[in-house]
């Protein structure tokens, strides 16, 4: 007998047989699809005729740069543009290399760097320009990627692992470097300090947060509920009271002759106290899904303690948390916004300045809609190239 | 040679680790305590609860307790305590029930209801709720007709710049006489709750769905004799009434709880919506083919044998979201409503006693938290697989 391997049997369906089976199967979805319908109207129908006539989009226009980096020296702005440079060329890189993981972000990417050269066009700015160098840069270092030897593609990874704290530098500056006048975090703003808060608090809560999963399954009755009370605390408390806390009390804690750090810092600070908590679940959760035979293999074959953790056992957990660690990092992306509340100028606050200038009073819906946009739009397009990594990578299945 | 013996003993080596561990925990505890009574020495302060009993002099927007702005800073506290409970409470009630409706209809058989309900849920997980109820206060609730034009909508529910108005009901002098029937009629709510567990309990017993409006029938039954022996009725509705420049009478809520109450309803609803869909999918089919077999009906095998399996697995995550919706009520602080943390803030400020306010704060909190999720780990356990 032979199998005879046949497609799967695919009907088209008619538009009308579509409708019959999706809107109006019974009498009850019947009415629930009008009074559906009935409710879109009424919600977009007076929502399309604001947004077109009434709103006063140029609000956002005329403070755009304020809004995607608050008082950043506009002398210094080279310094966002090379790090976005650094961004597409790497990104271009990875896609040419590893091909689908990389893939999601980097079409995302391409779509928002040619998006924004065009709302550059329109809205005659010169940034097209950049825009458009980032996206050649893109496209130039993914051919550069697809004829890379395999032997140095290590280097990706590590210029990956680079580029964060470079990227800090950029921004920051420093004494000891001369073209990179140190750029105080105060004037750090808008989107700028969103992403910075982010990456730095999701960079540097990871290690504290294995330390804390460590410590939570440890053998050692103090250092585990040290490890139980420290989780528990914080995550019994909001983020908003943590933020507060440490803004107030780490000036307070420091020895007199030390200078506070900027409340930047201190938010940073924070948001990285707050975040290992929910981070050493996370872990924990990796650590547990580690099975027992693994611990044993690694004592059969010798291995002390600390190497089976650092060799055996946090690898494999850390890749089953990676999607977790992505969910971390939106949600850390969302909370950053809670910093305008301690004073500092996120999108939010920005936002909030940009209402109290006479010219565009009263267009609290104009600015409060733009800036769920930016965090809804990037959330998104996170996600999706989340995604496709995690697919990619086969996380989840293997 | 027996000191090394002694010092490669794994138990001795567990315990001199934590010896370590302790040293230097109670080695930071003392470089921060010292730093801290040095600098709070410098300003002249102390740490210590004496300001608790001080007249805190601010004015509060609303509260549900009586407050005077010569109450004491605990008292102050206190309302902001309160004002945040209230909150969370009724936002955890209306969350639940727009969480379960969009949660239900992201798995409609409609799609129009159930790509809504998505869309709802994604963009509203996708977003800071900060800025959600910024939109809201400022985009849409201060931005609601002033007084004289009111929206009216049924019911004498009143929009207004002002806030909303709502009727509410004021006890009459023959409440009294009216809270044997009000007993009597939960009495009775009980006891058909116990008669159909009783019935059902039993193998090869269904209770008709029809039978459950008992549970309606039987109290507005006893409340209708109520009426024929004390035709006076227990409670007078008071409708919100336009007089002069404001309206008179009816509850009403302020723009700031308005703003915040639908703000987190909405936000944590999303959040809730997933719960429950991706608790309702991870009952396995066979559950379903084996009740159908069993000759149960299609609605039957939805409410008696799908739901109880799918509770088992939304309660977990469903107090999870409980516990953020009352956490993120400190967010009232961006739009002005005086909760625990936005009145412990102004406490701050006046007394500089930074580190007691903060104590407070955090322990209101965590004990919120701690008795939230202590009620549902006992609901948890009781709908629990029991095991064999």
């Amino acid at each position: 007998m032979t199998a005879v391997e046949m497609p799967p049997l695919r009907h088209s369906v008619s538009p009308l047989a579509w409708l019959r089976k999706n809107l109006f199967s019974t009498w009850y979805n019947v009415l629930l699809t009008i009074l559906a319908l009935g409710l879109l109207y009424a919600l977009l129908h007076p929502a399309l005729h604001w947004a077109r006539t009434e709103a006063r989009w140029g609000v956002i226009a005329a403070n755009l740069t304020l809004f995607m980096v608050g008082q950043y020296p506009r002398d210094q702005l080279w310094r966002v543009w090379l790090s976005i440079f650094l961004l597409g060329a790497l990104l271009g890189l990875s896609w040419g290399i590893w091909k689908n993981a990389a893939r999601g972000f980097a079409l995302i990417a391409l779509g928002a760097g040619l998006a924004f050269a065009l709302i550059g066009l329109l809205l005659n700015s010169n940034v097209w320009i950049n825009w458009l160098l980032a996206v050649a840069l893109l496209i130039g270092f993914y051919a550069l990627g697809r004829i890379l030897p395999i032997g140095r593609r290590f280097l990706v990874t590590l210029s990956w692992l680079l580029y964060f704290p470079l990227v800090i530098l950029l921004i920051a500056g420093s004494r000891f470097i001369p073209f990179l006048s140190p750029v105080s975090s105060n004037a750090w703003g808008g989107l700028l300090l969103t992403l910075m808060i982010t990456i730095i608090g999701n960079v540097a809560s990871l290690p504290l947060g294995i330390f804390l999963a460590l410590g939570r399954r440890s053998k050692l009755p103090i250092v585990r509920y040290f490890s139980i009370g420290y989780i528990e605390l914080i995550r019994g408390v909001p983020l908003v009271t943590v933020l507060f806390m440490v803004s107030l009390l780490v000036p307070l804690f420091l020895p007199l002759d030390v200078r506070p750090p900027d409340a930047v810092i201190r938010a940073i600070i924070g948001f990285i106290l707050f975040e290992a908590a929910y981070q050493a679940e996370n872990v924990r959760g990796g650590l547990q899904a580690v099975p027992r035979g693994q611990y044993e293999a690694a004592q059969a074959l010798g291995l002390s303690g600390p190497l089976t953790m650092a060799w055996i056992i946090l690898p494999q957990a850390l890749r089953v948390v990676i999607p977790a660690i992505f969910n971390s990092f939106i949600s850390l992306f969302k909370d950053t916004s809670l910093v305008a509340i301690i004073g500092l100028f996120d999108v939010l606050r920005v936002g909030r300045s940009v209402l109290a200038q006479s010219e565009w009073l009263g267009t609290h819906r104009e600015v409060f809609l733009f800036a769920f946009f930016i965090y809804w739009g990037f959330n998104m397009a996170f996600t999706y190239g989340s995604r496709r990594m995690e697919e990619a990578m086969g996380v989840g299945r293997r | 040679m027996a000191l090394t013996a002694f010092l490669r003993n794994v138990r001795v080596l567990q315990i001199l680790a934590q010896i370590l561990f302790v040293l230097l925990l109670a080695l930071a505890a003392g470089f921060l305590y010292a730093n801290v009574t040095t600098n709070l020495g410098r300003q002249g302060l102390t740490v210590g609860y004496d300001f608790i009993t001080n007249p805190a002099s601010f004015d509060i927007g609303e509260s549900y307790i009586p407050y005077e702005p010569s109450d004491s800073y605990g008292r102050a506290l206190l309302v902001g305590l309160v004002n945040t409970l209230v909150l969370s409470v009724l936002g955890i009630i209306f969350t639940t029930v727009v969480g379960i409706i969009a949660g239900i209809a992201r798995l409609s058989s409609n799609w129009l209801i159930s790509k809504l309900a998505a869309a709802y849920v994604g963009v509203i997980r996708n977003t800071p709720l900060i800025i959600q109820l910024m939109f809201w206060y400022f985009g849409i609730v201060l931005q609601l007709p002033p007084v004289r034009e009111a929206v009216a909508l049924p019911g004498s529910i009143f929009l207004t710049q002002r806030g909303v108005y709502l009727p509410k009901f004021d006890p009459t002098p023959t409440v009294e006489s009216w809270r044997v029937f009000i007993w009597i009629a939960l009495v009775s709510i009980a006891l058909i709750w116990f008669l159909f567990r009783l019935i059902q309990n039993r193998p090869g017993q269904l209770i008709p769905l029809w039978a459950y409006l008992a549970y309606i029938v039987v109290p507005v039954l006893i409340l209708w004799i109520g009426f024929v022996i004390q035709p006076e009725p227990p409670l007078k509705e008071n409708l919100p009434v336009l007089t002069g420049l404001n309206f008179r009478g009816g509850l009403r809520s302020t723009p700031e709880f308005t703003a915040l109450l639908f703000g987190l309803v909405v936000y944590t609803g999303a959040f809730i919506a997933e719960i429950v869909r991706a608790g309702i999918q991870a009952v396995s089919g066979g559950q379903v083919e084996a009740a159908l077999s069993l000759g149960l009906t299609r609605p039957q095998a939805l409410r008696l044998i799908i739901f109880p399996q799918a509770l088992r697995i939304i309660i977990p995550p469903l107090t999870s979201q409980y516990l953020n919706l009352a956490k993120n009520s400190s967010l009232a602080i961006a739009i002005g409503y005086p909760d625990l943390f936005s009145i412990a803030g102004t406490v701050i400020n006046q007394t500089g006693a930074t580190i007691e306010v903060i104590v407070i704060m955090m322990l209101s909190y965590l004990s919120m938290s701690l008795f939230t999720s202590l009620l549902m780990n006992i609901y948890n356990s009781r709908m629990r697989l029991v095991e064999r």
